[in-house]
């Protein structure tokens, strides 16, 4: 296979009534990496990832995901949501929500066949929760809760995979799990991107990162550009003026 | 029985049917709009309907079906398009905009039908609440077999339901559980929303003249929420709410016949009565319901409250005994140092009588060697609770007892190795009072109440 980037933003924009919650994003990702997303609250680091997937409408910008557009490449994609996003009351059990992956390569009014069942059953049982796979979703603790997420990405055999804090309030085993699987993401040329909260942990589990607070402060290889004056930038702010500005033309538009 | 002497199955059967029909129609696509919380939408989109039938009226100048049901289905669809238009450009949240657009719309109906009644037979009360009991008047012939229009109409859009469950089932599923992975997916969330609300359109438009809006507005939503509270899977939800939606259907029309003749009346609104019975299934599934009914919630706080009182009742016990101290053993004694009331206290000594924890001798109670062994695994657990509250946690002394008293009572075995473990196997707790040590029980351990 040749060498193409995963992903590749350039000019992005995603406003919410004239407010910009990310700006003039671009930058383009190395593959068979993992890809730490960092940046404060409120940075951007949700609002980027949807918008990569069209979930989130743009106000300019460019995505290609391994050369192509979103649309055309969706296959290749494999995302896992914030826990919150959904109903966790939904009546459906583990195997369910992690066949729920697999829907879009059986195909629209084709039922769910045996096969599928034992994929999903698979992916569980990689990240370890086989044992629960029958079990209703709300009585998962919420470490296990996250696993499911993972494995209907895993069950997606995407190439890309795009992630939103898998790592948070989970317990010990599912971190240590959710390492293990991305480890073997990138043996198999992979490419994860991960937005994570604890910066502590970034050179340990990631080998390149992208520093977002509403635009890209830097992205690179950790070792050049997780350094303290880059975190710094990141954290250390916002970009008040641009708010400014943002604010300016909504009174303006107002006042018309 | 009087009610089946004025029961005629060519009357009341057709009835019964057209009920059973509009319900399990209704509740077939209830069971989504209640999982995508937006059951208020079937409201308004089968009141909404009316401007739809009104406008068709006019435009056509007849009463022909065609023209008006598909005018009043765009109408309904039209709900579900503005009501989400309004919330994104009036920055209003969803209820307000769905009240804002389904009152406007209906009014307006209103408003035509009026105006029109002046020249025809459209009329507004029976828009409202239908008239189901004239069911078997208004008949086709299809076959050579003479059956009810109505009944005609609900079966054909009952199949449709059916159909449309089935054949979307995977597509529904994963849009109502996480709209943005069936997007990325490949299934556009908001196409299948759409399909779902032109087929809570259609419904309403079917069911409309001849059972009324009363009976779909209930049916979307009350039997969905019965089964919701009843089971937690996804296809026995959908088959429980059928089944519960049949069952108000058939009970409503008795009970319309019946009820009524209690207080000397004749028989009432047939509609009306078969939305109250889904009503009266719904309270009966919050109360009864297995997972979080009112009475299950309250039975389990009970058996929890009377097994802590058992443990708190040996652990008592074994205090006295340990130190040796002059306060009585008896049921009034127990029951003043232990806070209870005079039913629970009888049932939990009563409970470990009869499991030989506890003998009973002239009014006093005295531990035998099984209850002392439940007895020293709930103390061990209290003081290594509390020894590790000092030395981990840095609790005040004086919470110290307060808050070891409540975590014995859900510590097992295990828990009391690490606890053990983490403590370094201390000999005595922060009081100076012997921790009793591990001692394997004959029987399981009593102390895990997981």
């Amino acid at each position: 296979m040749k060498e193409e980037i995963p992903l590749a933003v350039s000019d992005l924009t995603v406003a919410y009534h004239r407010k910009p919650v990310i700006w003039d994003v671009g930058f383009e990702l190395p593959a068979g990496s993992l890809i730490g997303v960092v940046g404060p609250n409120g940075a951007g680091k949700s609002t980027l990832l949807k918008a990569v997937m069209d979930l989130t409408p743009r106000a300019s910008g460019k995505v290609l995901v391994y050369g192509k557009t979103y649309r055309e490449n969706r296959r290749r994609v494999g995302y896992v949501p914030q826990r919150e996003s959904v109903d966790w009351d939904f009546p459906v059990d583990a195997l369910d929500v992690v066949t729920m992956g697999l829907y879009g390569e059986i195909g629209w009014c084709l039922p769910v066949r045996r096969k599928h069942r034992q994929a999903a059953m698979d992916a569980l049982d990689r990240v370890g929760i086989a044992d629960f796979a029958k079990r209703q979703i709300s009585q998962l603790s919420g470490g296990q809760q996250q696993r499911v997420f993972l494995a209907r990405a895993l069950v997606q055999d995407a190439d890309l995979y795009l992630m939103d804090e898998p790592f948070a309030a989970v317990d010990a085993a599912t971190e240590r799990a959710i390492i293990d699987i991305l480890g073997e993401m990138k043996e198999s040329g992979k490419t994860a991107v991960v937005i994570h909260h604890d910066l502590q942990t970034v050179p340990e589990y990631f080998d390149y990162v992208v520093l977002l607070n509403m635009r890209v402060v830097a992205h690179g290889p950790v070792e050049d550009v997780f350094t303290n004056d880059n975190l710094q930038k990141t954290y250390g702010g916002r970009l008040t003026l641009l708010e400014e500005v943002s604010e300016a033309m909504r009174r303006r538009e107002r006042s018309l | 029985m009087s009610i089946f002497e004025n029961w005629s199955w060519a009357l009341d059967g057709w009835i019964v049917a057209a009920g059973v029909l509009c319900a399990v129609a209704s509740a077939l696509l209830g069971n989504f709009l209640v999982l995508r919380r937006m059951s208020m939408l079937g409201d308004a989109i089968s009141h909404a309907v009316l401007p739809g039938l009104a406008a068709s009226f006019f435009l056509t100048e007849s009463r022909n079906s065609w023209p008006m049901f598909v005018g009043a289905v765009l109408a309904g669809v039209l709900t579900a398009f503005f009501t989400e238009w309004i919330r994104g450009a009036g920055k209003v949240d969803e209820g307000a905009s769905m009240g804002v657009v389904f009152t406007s719309l209906f009014a307006l109906g209103l408003i035509m039908i009026v105006r029109a009644a002046d020249h025809v037979d459209l009329d507004p009360g029976c828009v409202l609440y239908g008239a189901i009991e004239m069911t078997p008047l208004d008949l086709v012939d299809i076959r050579g077999f003479l059956i009810p229009r109505a009944v005609v109409t609900l079966s054909v859009v009952t199949v449709i339901n059916l159909l449309f469950v089935g054949l979307f089932w995977k597509e529904l599923k994963i849009s109502s559980f996480d709209s943005g992975l069936a997007t990325t997916v490949g299934f556009s969330s908001r196409l299948i929303h759409y399909l779902l609300m032109i087929l809570v359109a259609v419904t309403a438009v079917a069911s409309f003249e001849s059972v009324g809006n009363i009976l779909v507005v209930a049916m979307l939503v009350v039997p969905a929420s019965a089964a919701y509270m009843l089971t937690d899977r996804l296809l026995p939800m959908i088959f429980v709410s059928v089944v519960l939606a049949a069952i108000s259907a058939v009970t409503g029309h008795l009970s319309a016949i019946i009820v009524p003749s209690w207080f000397g009346f004749e028989s009432t609104t047939t509609a009306g009565m078969m939305a109250v019975s889904a009503g009266g299934i719904l309270f009966l599934s919050i109360v009864f319901s297995p997972k979080s009914g009112v009475l299950i919630r309250f039975v389990r706080q009970r058996l929890l409250a009377w097994q802590i009182l058992e443990e708190d009742v040996v652990a008592f016990l074994y205090r006295i005994e340990e130190r040796k101290l002059p306060i009585g053993h008896d049921f009034e004694t127990l029951r003043r140092e232990l806070l209870a009331d005079f039913v629970s206290m009888k049932v939990v000594l009563n409970r470990l009588v009869s499991r030989s924890q506890l003998v009973v001798d002239q009014g006093e109670y005295k531990l035998t060697d099984e209850g002392r062994l439940r007895a020293e695994s709930l103390v061990r657990s209290h003081r290594l609770w509390e020894e590790y509250l000092v030395s981990h946690v840095g609790i005040d002394a004086d919470r110290l007892h307060q808050k070891a008293e409540r975590l014995e009572h859900f510590t097992d075995k295990d828990l009391r190795e690490r606890l053990n473990h983490e403590t370094n196997a201390p000999e005595n707790d922060p009081h100076g009072r012997p921790i009793p040590a591990e001692r394997d029980s004959p029987k399981s351990d009593q102390a895990s109440t997981s």
